[in-house]
């Protein structure tokens, strides 16, 4: 188990590094620094500015100060466009709120998705499952972005229950429909990907061996059924990880939550090319920890994955 | 048994008398065409693509052009209706919503299609090519997919947008990047277990070269899983697109998407002007919803494990 953990370790770092040197190279390569204004700096400015950002040094040195900064010290550097602020504040400000709605959406999606799965699953071609599936065929149309002003005219503006936006200094209402808007898509994906999983270990021998001997069905769900079906749930949830960390710049930019996707969208309409780099390297390095997780995870359960 | 040779009259007799063989593509068209929701979803797609490729012949305005004297007052005199030529209203600058609905809708199908056909290209071939050889430049290849599928893409796609420019090019090269991935990899499983056919020992023991058993026998025997694919790949790509234009990075004005309409009419539902995100929205679900039912019954037709 160990010597997985290592080997998945030594994939992930490369990959880090990897993501770090493209976001990098993207910036040298782009037609203009993000010190162009429209009335052209005059060269000793220019000059002055870039020895300020360090951007006077060879390439090779300030990838390797970014990284160094960052693993040391957890220091993006400053933001480009704004002179008081470090893009590690910027983070720090914002990651606690996309962290807490974000964490709270997918939880809803996996409890809910998992258990409106079973359900259909077990009320095969009921009322139920068709009415599950059908929603769960209606929500993945509709995009995080399409649903969050669709539950805006709905709650807010028809009934009125709660704000259009908003987080800090509100309760847990402000959370409300961020949630919704996030979690449904995948809540919908888990449930189809639950209820075929569910469907093919329910016509499996073992299932059959359970119900001959008398077993109830409660007991066979989840003593012996849940296990093999969760498996291939807990394969979808490093992409439903990755597509929620996205889907969180809509929310914030639709609730005005003040998530970290908020920072993310103005630094790319301004240019703002450390602000950029620092989210998008702690959204990959993110990423990639939590596919290692849950690969650690999967081989923990599913002991036919060789380590 | 004494066997005679039939006579050329007999095998004439018996070709044209012969029940006509059935191929597994028309075996496929007439399960695809059984099923309804499919069937109905086809031609929701071909009036769609009439809309948006005929929709300008029918449009009374420009789709530039600004009527000044209607912005301000939109939410009266703005309303969708025949007497004026507006079919689907104006947007807040007072330009015509039909002619920019149909840009709209024309730029995302392109879009979904590109970036699926670039996935059929370059996945098909790549994964084929790592499925077929096998080995260490299997294991590369694979590696090489694994490391850019745990990058999250939408970040970087963002990024090389900003770097780069907003431009409509640079959509389609990021949205390409992207696209061929998940393709490579099912393409890689499907072709390891078509190379140990009979035919593939076949091909090899008369010494057809490696490229050409890969693009005569392997690719044809894929088309069935790779057309199912793109198809639900497309719609996968539409949802892309939509999202960064929500964001305002992709297209630009005067040109427009469907994610740029629904994000303009969304920022108007508080104002009265439920047209402007009721119509581009009602297309991008519709659209959306069809090409997902169109691969559903791909699949269901193609897929022979469901017979």
């Amino acid at each position: 188990m160990l010597a997985f953990i290592l080997r998945r370790l030594l994939v992930a770092i490369p990959t880090i590094l990897i993501l770090i040197v493209i976001s990098f190279i993207l910036m040298f390569a782009a037609p203009g620094g993000p010190f162009n204004t429209e009335k052209p700096l005059p060269a000793a400015i220019l000059a002055n500015i870039e020895a300020r950002y360090g951007l006077d040094r060879p390439y090779l040195v300030q990838i390797g100060s970014y990284i160094w900064n960052i693993v040391v010290h957890f220091d993006f550097g400053p933001s480009f466009k704004y002179r008081d602020q470090t893009v590690s504040g910027l983070i720090a400000q914002g990651f606690p709120v996309t962290l807490t709605y974000g964490s709270l959406a997918f939880l809803v999606a996996v409890v809910l998705g998992v258990a409106l799965g079973i359900a259909a699953a077990i009320r095969h071609n009921t009322w139920l499952d068709y009415i599950a599936t059908g929603t769960a065929i209606g929500a993945s149309v509709l995009p995080n972005f399409v649903l969050a002003p669709l539950l805006v005219i709905v709650f807010t503006l028809w009934l009125g229950w709660f704000d259009a936006g908003g987080w800090s200094g509100k309760g847990w209402d402000a959370a409300v429909l961020p949630v919704i808007a996030l979690s449904t898509s995948y809540l919908a994906a888990i449930a189809r990907i639950t209820r075929s999983s569910m469907l093919e270990v329910l016509n499996s021998g073992f299932i059959r061996t359970a119900r001959a001997k008398g077993l109830p069905m409660g007991r066979i769900i989840l003593r012996h059924a849940l296990k093999p079906t969760l498996l291939p749930v807990l394969s979808y949830l490093g992409p439903a990880f990755v597509a929620m960390i996205t889907g969180s710049v809509v929310i914030d930019v639709f609730f005005s939550t003040g998530g970290i996707g908020q920072y993310f969208v103005n630094a790319a309409l301004n240019r703002d090319y450390s602000v950029i780099m620092g989210v998008t390297i702690l959204v990959g390095v993110l990423t990639i920890l939590f596919n290692l997780l849950v690969d650690i995870l999967y081989a923990w359960i599913d002991p036919k994955i060789r380590l | 048994m004494a066997l005679t040779e039939p006579t050329v009259e007999e095998i004439v007799h018996h070709a044209a008398t012969a029940p006509k063989g059935r191929s597994l593509w028309s075996d496929a068209r007439r399960r695809f065409l059984r099923n309804k929701a499919a069937s109905l979803s086809l031609v929701a797609l071909v009036l769609i693509a009439l809309f948006a490729f005929g929709g300008g012949f029918v449009a009374q305005y420009e789709r530039g052009y600004v009527d000044f004297t209607l912005i301000g007052i939109n939410s009266t005199q703005g309303v969708p209706s025949f007497a004026t030529g507006h079919f689907f209203g104006t947007d807040q600058e007072g330009r015509d919503l039909f002619a920019r609905t149909v840009q709209g809708t024309r730029l995302s199908l392109l879009i979904g299609v590109v970036g699926s056909l670039v996935a059929v290209v370059v996945g098909t071939l790549y994964g084929a090519i790592a499925g077929y050889f096998g080995g260490r430049l299997d294991s590369a290849m694979m590696r090489i997919v694994d490391i850019l599928l745990s990058i999250p893409f939408m970040f970087v796609l963002i990024l090389l947008l900003v770097m780069f420019g907003r431009s409509l090019l640079m959509l389609f090269i990021g949205i390409g990047l992207i696209s061929w991935l998940s393709m490579a990899r099912i393409v890689r499983g499907q072709t390891l277990s078509i190379k140990n056919k009979e035919f593939v020992e076949a091909a090899i023991a008369t010494g057809v070269r490696p490229l050409t058993i890969i693009l005569r026998h392997i690719v044809p025997n894929l088309l069935g899983v790779v057309v199912v694919y793109a198809t639900l790949l497309i719609p996968e790509m539409i949802i892309y697109e939509s999202f960064i234009s929500f964001l305002g990075l992709g297209v630009q004005e005067p040109n427009t998407s469907l994610g740029a309409l629904i994000s303009r009419g969304a920022s108007q539902i508080g104002n009265g002007v439920p047209w402007q995100l009721a119509f581009p929205l009602f297309f991008f679900v519709v659209m959306l919803f069809a090409f997902y039912f169109v691969g559903d019954g791909l699949r269901d037709a193609l897929d022979p494990k469901d017979r």
